[in-house]
């Protein structure tokens, strides 16, 4: 499963592949979040995101290259697509109502040819990217009550295979949610309504909604360390001082709904997501 | 995971395991589970393959309709008495059909098994598959020589690129067609050393192939380098089998596939600008094929 490997002794291994100047820029590229954070131990953390970093980059089982067991022609415009779709249906905490999509780049160009739009609307009604449904998804969305529509636009400077998804969740709420394909079916989530993140879908991951105010990301982490849930990354973000923040938090477990429950409740939470990881082998 | 092909060919070889038993070894310590579970997780693998080759033989055209129904000309060349005959031979006429049957699938959006990449998903099939009927190999065995070509991939993957984008073709039907090798190596009863002989030799056949798909898409000329990166494998895997060796050593080779990649121009890596793709006929179907309004046509294809 991509992006679960790693280990403390990953960075050593790591460091031999990477220049000093791509080491540096992720270290700087840490320490911003974690100033954000208010964290200390750069060093410590810088260890666990360069060891989460080489489970992308790398390839971690012989069934990461004899598979996945996908529906064709194209593992970054087709199964990334679908895992976009699945992304945004985990994120929304269920099928949409309502799907309307804007298509970027080389999605915009070349959707039709290589089924990107059925795909994106097949991992939106849950499909896996090697269901057999998904070159018909459109008809299932119809039958299953999802309007959607897509449109092309330029996106600015995000990746060619980026997708903004804006969706009707089940509570009736909208959410807006950007993503790109990177290539070999792999994605990141970019973007949650007005927030920049950055996650891949590899593990499991929080998302906090929250009031600004501190000692919010200390409750939640303390809470996951009684839960025995360890943390691999984290970014928190906010529109300002004391206004809306994100906080996404990958982990190396699930947590129980229990642990949700208890973090719903922390002073200032607004929303909990739990999501699952979207990609796997 | 093995890093290199000469420690896995070294790890083969001492033990007098085949690649792919050692392969399946690794793959074991790594992941946790049983043997007998990974085993399972191939035989799954090769299960869609045979399926994919099946609906292709039948027939199958691609969303674009710009491909479709060559896996089935080719079958029925094979199969008919008094036409002209195909020079090949066997494996290499049915090992063409299959590639082809499997990467026209692919493009139809059908299931298939990205082996390394959904764009070169033909090549180890087409081989194995052919390989295997012809000297009629079971099940087990097949499974071993797709954990074989799985862990000739993972090298490749460590240290250069399986992807198109980052390489070129060479990356992905190059890699398919080097793993492919080595497959058939080792159900031909090769030796490790002979394995990785095939790697070398089927990998400095296709270095420097480009990407350079019209229109953006995974079909042309995608499907028929498929068919032609099986002939390279069988090749190389017959030259191995004869005990020839490679003048260069397959991690070398995959080394400069790498370097090779990283000085191609962006233009030849999967972009779609140059190369087949900037042809006049690349050009007039791309325009064809992406003609439509996107927002007009969505809307008019919703519900």
């Amino acid at each position: 499963m991509p992006g679960s490997g790693g280990g403390l002794n990953g960075p050593m291994r790591l460091a031999r592949a990477l220049s000093c100047e791509a080491i540096c820029r992720i270290i700087g590229r840490l320490s911003e979040k974690l100033r954000v954070a208010g964290m200390a131990d750069v060093r410590h953390r810088a260890a666990i995101e360069l060891a989460a970093m080489e489970g992308q980059a790398d390839v971690n089982g012989v069934f990461d290259i004899i598979g996945p067991i996908m529906v064709g022609p194209s593992s970054s415009h087709t199964a990334g697509a679908v895992r976009l779709g699945l992304a945004g249906r985990a994120i929304v905490g269920g099928q949409p109502s309502r799907a309307d999509l804007t298509l970027h780049g080389s999605f915009a160009q070349t959707y039709r040819g290589h089924g990107t739009d059925v795909a994106l609307i097949a991992g939106i009604l849950g499909m896996r990217p090697d269901d057999e449904r998904i070159p018909g998804s459109f008809r299932v969305a119809c039958e299953q009550g999802m309007e959607f529509s897509f449109a092309g636009a330029d996106l600015g400077d995000v990746h060619p295979n980026s997708v903004l998804m804006d969706l009707t969740g089940p509570n009736g709420l909208r959410t807006t949610v950007g993503g790109s394909s990177v290539g070999g079916g792999n994605i990141l989530i970019t973007r949650i309504d007005r927030f920049d993140v950055d996650f891949a879908g590899t593990s499991h991951a929080l998302i906090a909604s929250y009031r600004d105010q501190p000692g919010v990301i200390a409750k939640i982490t303390s809470l996951l360390a009684t839960e025995d849930v360890n943390i691999a990354t984290m970014r928190v973000s906010r529109e300002g001082r004391r206004a809306r923040a994100l906080a996404i938090i990958e982990l190396d477990q699930p947590v129980s709904r229990e642990a949700r429950a208890l973090i719903t409740r922390i002073s200032g939470i607004e929303t909990v997501i739990a999501l699952p990881p979207v990609v796997s082998a | 995971m093995y890093t290199s092909i000469v420690e896995l060919t070294d790890a083969a070889t001492s033990r007098s395991l085949t690649i792919g038993a050692a392969v399946r070894e690794q793959e074991a310590l790594d992941s946790g589970e049983s043997q007998d579970a990974l085993n399972r997780k191939m035989q799954e693998r090769l299960a869609v393959m045979r399926d994919a080759v099946g609906r292709g033989l039948a027939g199958v055209r691609s969303r674009s309709g710009l491909t479709g129904g060559d896996a089935r000309r080719m079958a029925e060349a094979r199969r008919t008495a008094g036409a002209p005959m195909l020079i090949g031979g066997e494996p290499l006429g049915s090992a063409i059909a299959y590639a082809l049957a499997v990467a026209e699938v692919n493009a139809g959006m059908g299931r298939i098994v990205a082996a390394p990449t959904a764009g070169s998903c033909g090549i180890l099939p087409g081989v194995l598959l052919s390989v295997g009927e012809i000297r009629g190999i079971g099940d087990s065995e097949l499974v071993d020589a797709l954990f074989a070509a799985g862990g000739v991939g993972a090298v490749i993957a460590r240290s250069s690129t399986l992807a198109g984008a980052a390489g070129g073709c060479q990356a992905e039907c190059g890699a398919a067609a080097a793993m492919a090798a080595a497959a058939a190596v080792q159900i031909a009863g090769g030796t490790p050393e002979q394995c990785t002989n095939a790697v070398a030799l089927a990998f400095k056949g296709l270095l420097g192939l480009v990407c350079d798909p019209v229109a953006g898409l995974v079909e042309v000329p995608c499907i028929k380098r498929n068919a032609t990166s099986v002939a390279v494998a069988l090749a190389a895997a017959d030259m191995a089998l004869a005990g020839i060796r490679s003048v260069i050593p397959a991690d070398e080779v995959i080394q400069a596939m790498g370097a090779i990649g990283r000085e191609l121009p962006v233009s030849l890596r999967e972009t779609a600008i140059g190369g087949l793709a900037a042809t006049p006929t690349g050009k007039r179907i791309a325009t064809e094929i992406n003609a439509c309004d996107d927002q007009a046509e969505c809307h008019a294809q919703k519900g």
